[in-house]
Order: structure tokens, then C-alpha cells, then sequence
């Protein structure tokens, strides 16, 4: 399928990278710390999350760890190791795979997305260890088209701290990832979570990110009708499929949900801000 | 008259009064040294936007310490501070102080509270009910907070009052980020100021905070607009800063002659028009 370029989602790279910066550079300070940790995958949106951490923070600030599966290609940890050396960051790789296969020679039948979030919340938690031990926040590396399609996984990839792409559609992602000067190769390859041999995000979606962003962006930024999106020319089904991928994945989008019992509950009545009194 | 404003664009910390009653008394100090003679800091700059349940923890009455220390500082530098205020019967207002002489000159309470899209102050605030322009020691100025300053009316209605110069302190949060465009909504804000200068020949200062709460940017930005339409000083977009500028209000005068707006002003038409579609509106029936 051919690149689309919509402009309706162009971003102002430099505008976008002074906000992001700045975002990452308070949000860690504010909690205490100065050191930020991030999972490398590879891929474009991860490669961006320390782009702007490295830029924020310092390099000696910024730990990037490479977690492998067995099945994981070799194109992806190349990718990741060359963020590392343009970067100048600190980096280990950690094999998840005898975790992984310890767990599923107890369940040999399981199925891709089990085996697939399963590996996502490992990584989770090797992030979250080290997060501990280098006093270093978890910085996250989700989009906002995933976010919005449910396409991760809940306490996996989708756990952070803090998250400085997670108002940016993924071809926005790109945008910013080719002005920040990641190489060309990651800011062009086929998005995947590889998860699994040939996996591919826009086989498994059923549509484009070119698609997706610009409906999303209509339905969600511009608040446009269903009636509307048609006379822009998008396909019935498609909006229909692309709401009800958004509906469905509304829980993990949010906190776990509390049964009221008191005057006063937890993100009901008790409202603070994270940055209470920073 | 000329004098020395200063702008205080600062990054309060959420719900800490104490931190931000002691950054204050720092910047207080500065712009004395810097030969100010009136100091404004943005809205809420004692205790920082999105308070949520905090804003009665962060209140303060009319007699507290905090404000008497202020009063006592106001003998040498005329202030504009943004802050929660709690009432005798304990109303919450998002509310700024005019402070100078050791007196509260004037409180303007927010009208206009934004309770949609990420905002939600009119759960925690109640609004207040009046613009008045008021007199101080460099001229006859007026308050707006923020979402005020979109309501044409008010601003219209300062002027009418008498205002020469419209004090606005904000928590713009920062949005909009198009390519090879400006930052959205310091484009409107930027257009907004020059255009209520321009149209109501006065002063527009526009006091914006910088910073970061739980992910939201403020921009900062802030700026002072005189009655031709023109910027006489602009802050920086995003960081902290102190900019002073010296005022001369005589250029409402120089503005104003040959007279365009001022003088043709049918306020007895507009109130008679207002009042005519208010009459409508009651009698409308669903």
C-alpha cells in the first residue's frame, strides 16, 4: 500500500520535542529521581521514548534494555543496539527467554497471545526491577493509536511511569522519529511487536496506521458523527470495527475499578493529581 | 503617568502554598531590586491549576499570615496575586488580589469557571458575579482570569468601566501543535490580546504561568499590549522569567485622538439590545 501523507496530522517536530522534553525532564525530577529507564525494542516508537529521554535527561541518565525472546528477530535487537551506540546510552540486554519457557512448559498448549503477553509483562517486570535499583523511572513507549485500538498489553508494554508519546498517533510518532534523526531504516520498517515469527501490527489490525491515525484523529480529536466520516470517505465498517476496538479496550485505559462502599472513594470523591504538593 | 510593571512568569508547584508563598517572596524581592513598582503573577500562582479536592486545603481568608505579609510587602511594590480564596462562610473562589499600600485595593473573582473538555473548575470553585474596573496609585485598572477574557463581554465591560489597562493572570495549558504553525493556543491568545487592546484602546497585560501538572504544559508567553496594538514586551515561551516594561498610560490618549471607538459608544443602545434579547429569551418555551 502506498504512504499516504495526511496533513491534518502533521505535527511541528521542533514545537512537539520542547514540550516532550521538558515533560520528561519535570515529571522525573518532581518524584525524586534523575534517571529514567526504557525497554528497546527496536522499533520506532520506543527509539523516539529515548530519543527524548537522551535529550532530556543527559545520555549517562538514560538506561535502555534490550529483552529478547528466542523468537525475536535479529533485525529488531540490531535496530535496538544501534540506538543505543547513536545515543551514547547505558544499555544491557537481558534473554527473557528462559523465564518465558520455564513458565510454558507448565502450559505447552498456550497460544500466541498468551505466550505473547505473557513475554510483555516480563519485560515489565525486568523494567520495573531495574527501576528500583538504579532509582530510575520507567518511561513508556505506547502510542496513541495503540492506546486508543487496545493493541497491548494491559500492565506489559502499557505500563510507565510516565509516557511522553502517548498523545501522538503512530504516523505522527514517525514524523517526530524522522526529525529527531532516528535512522532511517527503524522509522521505516513494518510496525511489529514481534511478539512472534513475522508478526505484523497492520496484518493483525486489519488496517493501516495511514488509515487509522486519520480516522482517529476525526473521530477522536474533531468529535466528528459517524455521518460525518463517511462523507469524509471512510468505510462504514471500518469506523464501525475502529469504535468497537475503542469501547472494548476502554479497561485498559483505566484504573481497575473500585466498588464504593465509603463517603469517600479512590478517584470518585478522593480526587488529587499525581503532582499533589510537587 | 509612567511606571514599572514587572511579570512574574512562574512555575507555582500544585498544592504546596508554602513553597510557592517562599518563590514569591523571592520574586517579590527581585523585581524591587529591578526598580518595579507593581509585581503581577499568573492565576493560582500561590498554589498551582489542577487542585482538585486540594483547593480547600490550599484557601486562604482575607486575614490570614500569608496575605498580611503580602500587605506588608504592597507598602514598597504594588501586587496582583492569583490564589484560592475562602470566604467567611467558607466559598471558594479562584480569585486575584490587588495589593498595594498595605491595602486589598480590589478582588476580582473569577466569573467565567471552564467546566469542559480537561477542565473542571466550576466543581471546585464557585464564580463570581462582577467586573469592576478599580483605582490604583498608576491608573484605573481591571482584573480578568483567564476564561474571562473569552467572554467579549468582559473585557468590554471593564472598558466601559473605565479600565486603562486589563490585567489578565492565566493557566493556559499548552495544545495545538500543527506543522509549521505556531503554538495553537498562543496564536488565539496572542490575537485575543492584540485585538481587545486595539478595539477598546487600552492596555492589555497578559500574565501566563509556565510548568508542568500531572503531563499538561503551560506556555507562558506572557505579554503587554498597548492601546496602537502593539507589543511592548513579550516573556518567553515555556521558561520561567521576570520581564518588566515601563508603561506610559498617556499613549491612551495619543490613541484615542483622533477618537474612533470610545466616543461613538452607544452603551444605551447596547444595554437596550441586551436587554431586549434577554426579554426573548426568558419568554422562549420547550
Amino acid at each position: 500500500m502506498q504512504k499516504k501523507n495526511f496533513k491534518e496530522l502533521k505535527i511541528n517536530s521542533l514545537l512537539v520535542k520542547k514540550i516532550l522534553k521538558g515533560f520528561i525532564k519535570n515529571e522525573t525530577r518532581k518524584v525524586g529521581f534523575k534517571k529514567v529507564v526504557v525497554g528497546l525494542s527496536g522499533g520506532v516508537d520506543s527509539s523516539v521514548s529515548t530519543y527524548l529521554a537522551a535529550m532530556a535527561m543527559g545520555k549517562e541518565n538514560v538506561t535502555g534494555i534490550i529483552m529478547p525472546y528466542k523468537t525475536s528477530s535479529r533485525e529488531s535487537l540490531e535496530d535496538a543496539k544501534k540506538i543505543v551506540k547513536k545515543l551514547g546510552i547505558r544499555s544491557l540486554k537481558i534473554d527473557i527467554t528462559p523465564m518465558i519457557d520455564a513458565y510454558f512448559s507448565a502450559f505447552p498448549e498456550a497460544d500466541n497471545l498468551r505466550r505473547g503477553n505473557k513475554m510483555a509483562r516480563e519485560r515489565m517486570t525486568i523494567l520495573y526491577d531495574h527501576s528500583a535499583k538504579e532509582n530510575a523511572l520507567v518511561l513508556g513507549t505506547s502510542n496513541k493509536t495503540e492506546l486508543l485500538l487496545g493493541y497491548g498489553t494491559l500492565y506489559g508494554d502499557m505500563a510507565s511511569a510516565i509516557n511522553p508519546i502517548g498523545d501522538l498517533y503512530k504516523t505522527q510518532v514517525r514524523q517526530l522519529a524522522k526529525d529527531l534523526g532516528v535512522p532511517k531504516e527503524i522509522v521505516e520498517k513494518k510496525p511489529s511487536a514481534d511478539l512472534w515469527l513475522g508478526q505484523s501490527d497492520e496484518e493483525e489490525l486489519g488496517f493501516s496506521y495511514e488509515d487509522v491515525d486519520r480516522l482517529l484523529y476525526y473521530l477522536v480529536d474533531k468529535r466528528y458523527s459517524d455521518k460525518e466520516l463517511i462523507k469524509l470517505g471512510f468505510d462504514k465498517d471500518f469506523i464501525k470495527k475502529v469504535i468497537k476496538k475503542i469501547q472494548d479496550s476502554q479497561f485498559k485505559r483505566k484504573l481497575p475499578i473500585i466498588a464504593k462502599i465509603s463517603e469517600r472513594t479512590i478517584d470518585r470523591d478522593f480526587r488529587y493529581a499525581r503532582d499533589w504538593g510537587r | 503617568m509612567v511606571f514599572r510593571i514587572g511579570i512574574a512568569q512562574i512555575y507555582p508547584t500544585l498544592g504546596n502554598v508554602e513553597r510557592n508563598f517562599a518563590h514569591i517572596k523571592e520574586c517579590i524581592d527581585r523585581a524591587k531590586e529591578k526598580k518595579a513598582d507593581l509585581l503581577v503573577f499568573p492565576e493560582l500562582s500561590l498554589t498551582g491549576y489542577f487542585l482538585k479536592d486540594m483547593v480547600p486545603n490550599s484557601a486562604l481568608r482575607v486575614d490570614s499570615p500569608i496575605i498580611k505579609d503580602f500587605l506588608k510587602k504592597s507598602l514598597e511594590i504594588s501586587l496582583i496575586l492569583g490564589l484560592v480564596e475562602e470566604t467567611k462562610d467558607h466559598i471558594f473562589y479562584n480569585s486575584a488580589f490587588f495589593m498595594e499600600e498595605g491595602k486589598i485595593v480590589h478582588i476580582h473573582r473569577k466569573v467565567y469557571l471552564p467546566t469542559y473538555g480537561m477542565f473542571d473548575e466550576q466543581r471546585y470553585f464557585s464564580k463570581g458575579n462582577k467586573i469592576r474596573a478599580f483605582n490604583t496609585k498608576f491608573g484605573r485598572f481591571a482584573i480578568l482570569i483567564c476564561e474571562d477574557m473569552w467572554h467579549p463581554s468582559a473585557p468590554y465591560i471593564a472598558a466601559q468601566d473605565g479600565a486603562e489597562m486589563i490585567i489578565s493572570p492565566a493557566s493556559s495549558p499548552t495544545r495545538g501543535v500543527r506543522q509549521k504553525k505556531k503554538l495553537e493556543i498562543s496564536n488565539i491568545w496572542e490575537s485575543m490580546n492584540l485585538t481587545y487592546a486595539k478595539m477598546l484602546s487600552q492596555f492589555i497585560c497578559f500574565v501566563n504561568r509556565v510548568g508542568y501538572e500531572d503531563g499538561i504544559n503551560f506556555w507562558g508567553g506572557s505579554e503587554i499590549v498597548n492601546p496602537s496594538g502593539e507589543k511592548i514586551i513579550k516573556g518567553k515561551y515555556f521558561e520561567q522569567e521576570m520581564i518588566i516594561a515601563e508603561i506610559d498610560i498617556e499613549e491612551i490618549r495619543r490613541d484615542r485622538i483622533p477618537p474612533m471607538i470610545q466616543k461613538d459608544e452607544d452603551r444605551e443602545m447596547t444595554i437596550k439590545e441586551l436587554k431586549r434579547i434577554q426579554k426573548k429569551n426568558a419568554k422562549k418555551e420547550f
